[in-house]
């Protein structure tokens, strides 16, 4: 049985491997802890193999986490599906997460998020067909001010309107083209 | 124009970075905490300051740094609580945003008084461009010798270090904090042992609030006892509210706590009033956890007094009248938002945000959030209110941390003062849907009885 896992672990860790400027990050971020406690660089750590591995956490990623950290996996799946931040599934390029909370709610976001949905054509929690955009619904991410509010990767779009969210739609659209 | 005391500096150009924070007189409380001052007489400024947790709980801030156990050889560490998350709360984001210096410097002189040579800065996942300008100005105050080894040749060593949480409300809690900042799942602990004997990695914590802790430069500059002077009664110095909902000027303000709840609504200075000339309903005052109010328990007091913005005059009347200062998240609404609806969104968040430890907030959020939009959907029938008084009450107070309260109160606050517009929901089910249910008697003066 221990034989199995550690020849299906090796393969594993052969496709899935932080790069060296990656790895340089992840040793920076451990080093922040005291000796022996670098479980505590695990949100930290789960954020930039997110970042390095399309946007979401296999199975593979999480285990080469636990063992970058020198943890048990389920160390790293417990915490990983306790986080509204970490994808569990795959995700499209760009991700809303448009905020639906109360201060937003009476602000106007039913409306905002009625119109994202028709005109990405996609229900909460989807992907557009080509892969490019994600919806989602969160709850308050400290924008109440500036609201209705969504998330796209690490910027706030804030004060959104239809014009706007069209705005943001093109934006992104263009942006993903341009990479294809 | 109230004192001002966080963000006097907050409109000078380029106050974000080192350079022009120093030059408007920045770091000079950390000179003279490590030169002037021990870490003993620092902690006896702050409890003159009669400074309170800024986070919502209110406590005591140099009593809470007292309690810290200090054995012999093992290290201590600070942290500051940057996950605001409370619905309605966004004013540690503007601090750290604009103002990452002051935070820091707050942070370098607790972190002398407490004897933490680690410092860290807990701050939500979302916040993730706000993680990289606090890491460029901990960079900067590094190279400047205000961080690092041998800080102004005292000895004192420290580091300062941003760790991004990943989406979970929850973490505000200070003992889940700890629990995320050593890389598990945000399960409060339960006390005892307080952080201040055992917290993270089993070492004496503190866990300060972001607004705390950038209290604390000032009330080392001017002194404890001028800064106990600003305020009223046990709500000393300046409270930052971040006003959000219905108003015209949206945004964080900073009050000395002797303004009027009526005049922070409606002067030019701060909230501009309720938007599009509509008229109050009701307003949350201190982030979704707290009671909300009608208009008229809003501005008065059962009493027939004038409510003012302060820790005492917000929480007069106790819950059958009152609310709480909270975080200072103001959620003000107006004659045309539902109520039984607000309330849904609130339950659904505190479900959503609920860590599953305690099976009364676990399942308590769940049916709640459930029952609600039964009603907000015209489903509802009119033994749902009592249900829903029934379940609140039973998660509040029966929950190893604070969550637990903080849904039940919203629940409990929107059927105390709002429960006719409950009943209309349910005997209306079908115009519930198309209308709602207006702005009724809830601004009317009240009675005071004689």
């Amino acid at each position: 049985m221990l034989c199995v896992q550690s020849i299906e672990k090796k393969r594993f860790y052969m496709s899935i491997q932080f790069n060296e400027q990656q790895m340089t990050e992840c040793k920076r971020l451990v080093a922040r802890y005291p000796e022996g406690k670098q479980k505590s660089a695990l949100l930290p750590v789960l954020h930039l193999a997110q970042e390095s591995f399309d946007g979401w956490l296999s199975t593979e990623t999480m285990d080469y986490v636990a063992s970058v950290l020198s943890i048990e996996p389920i160390e790293v799946y417990e915490v990983a599906s306790f986080y509204s931040m970490y994808n569990l599934k795959p995700v499209g390029q760009f991700v809303f997460e448009v905020c639906q909370t109360g201060p937003c709610m009476i602000s106007g976001s039913d409306n905002i998020i009625t119109y994202i949905q028709q005109q990405l054509d996609i229900k909460p929690g989807e992907t557009t067909k080509d892969g490019i955009f994600t919806l989602k619904l969160v709850e308050c991410l400290g924008a109440c001010g500036y609201a209705p509010m969504m998330q796209v990767g690490k910027i706030y779009k804030e004060h959104l309107t239809k014009e706007k969210v069209d705005a943001i739609i093109t934006e992104y659209r263009s942006q993903a083209a341009a990479k294809n | 124009m109230g004192v001002k005391l966080l963000l006097d500096k907050a409109h000078v150009p380029g106050i974000r970075t080192y350079d022009v924070y120093r030059r408007e007189g920045g770091y000079r409380s950390v000179e003279k905490a490590l030169k002037e001052m021990n870490p003993e007489s620092i902690v006896e400024e702050v409890k003159k300051s009669g400074l309170r947790g800024r986070g919502g709980a209110g406590f005591p801030a140099g009593m809470k740094w007292s309690f810290i156990a200090k054995p012999e050889g093992v290290p201590r560490h600070l942290v500051c609580n940057a996950d605001e998350s409370e619905p309605g709360t966004f004013k540690d984001r503007y601090l750290m945003e604009f103002l990452p210096h002051l935070l820091l410097e707050g942070l370098i002189v607790s972190s002398f008084a407490l004897g933490s040579n680690d410092t860290y800065i807990y701050i939500r996942g979302e916040y993730a461009w706000i993680t990289d300008i606090l890491e460029e100005a901990i960079k900067e105050a590094h190279a400047n010798g205000w961080l690092g080894k041998n800080i102004l040749g005292t000895g004192f060593d420290c580091a300062i270090h941003v760790q991004r949480g990943a989406g979970a409300y929850i973490c505000g809690e200070e003992t889940a904090l700890i629990e995320s900042l050593e890389g598990n799942r945000g399960n409060p602990r339960i006390k005892p042992p307080f952080p201040a004997i055992q917290g993270v990695w089993q070492r004496p914590t503190v866990v300060n609030n972001v607004e705390t802790l950038a209290s604390i430069g000032p009330i080392i500059n001017m002194g404890g006892d001028e800064y106990a002077k600003i305020g009223v009664g046990r709500s000393t110095g300046t409270k930052l509210i971040s006003a959000c909902g219905n108003i015209n000027k949206p945004g964080v303000y900073e009050i000395d706590m002797t303004i009027s709840v009526e005049d922070f609504i409606y002067s030019d200075e701060f909230c501009g009033g309720i938007a599009n000339g509509k008229k109050l309903k009701a307003c949350i005052p201190g982030g979704s956890s707290v009671p909300i109010l009608p208009a008229n328990l809003l501005l008065k007091t059962a009493k027939g007094e004038t409510r003012y913005m302060n820790y005492e005059s917000l929480s007069d009347g106790g819950f059958a009248t009152g609310s709480m200062m909270g975080s200072g998240g103001f959620i003000v609404l107006d004659e045309d938002q539902c109520i039984v609806k607000n309330t849904y969104t609130l339950a659904r968040f505190y479900r959503h945000e609920s860590c599953g430890q305690c099976s009364p907030c676990r399942e308590g959020t769940g049916w709640m959030e459930k029952i609600l939009q039964k009603i907000e959907t015209g489903k509802g029938s009119m033994s749902d209110i009592d249900l829903l008084w029934d379940i609140q009450r039973k998660i509040e107070g029966n929950t190893i941390c604070p969550l637990g309260d903080a849904a039940a109160w919203p629940v409990a606050a929107a059927i105390r003062h709002f429960r006719d517009e409950f009943e209309w929901h349910i005997n209306n089910p079908d115009l519930s849907q198309t209308s709602n249910f207006g702005l009724q008697h809830y601004a009317d003066p009240i009675h005071v009885p004689a």
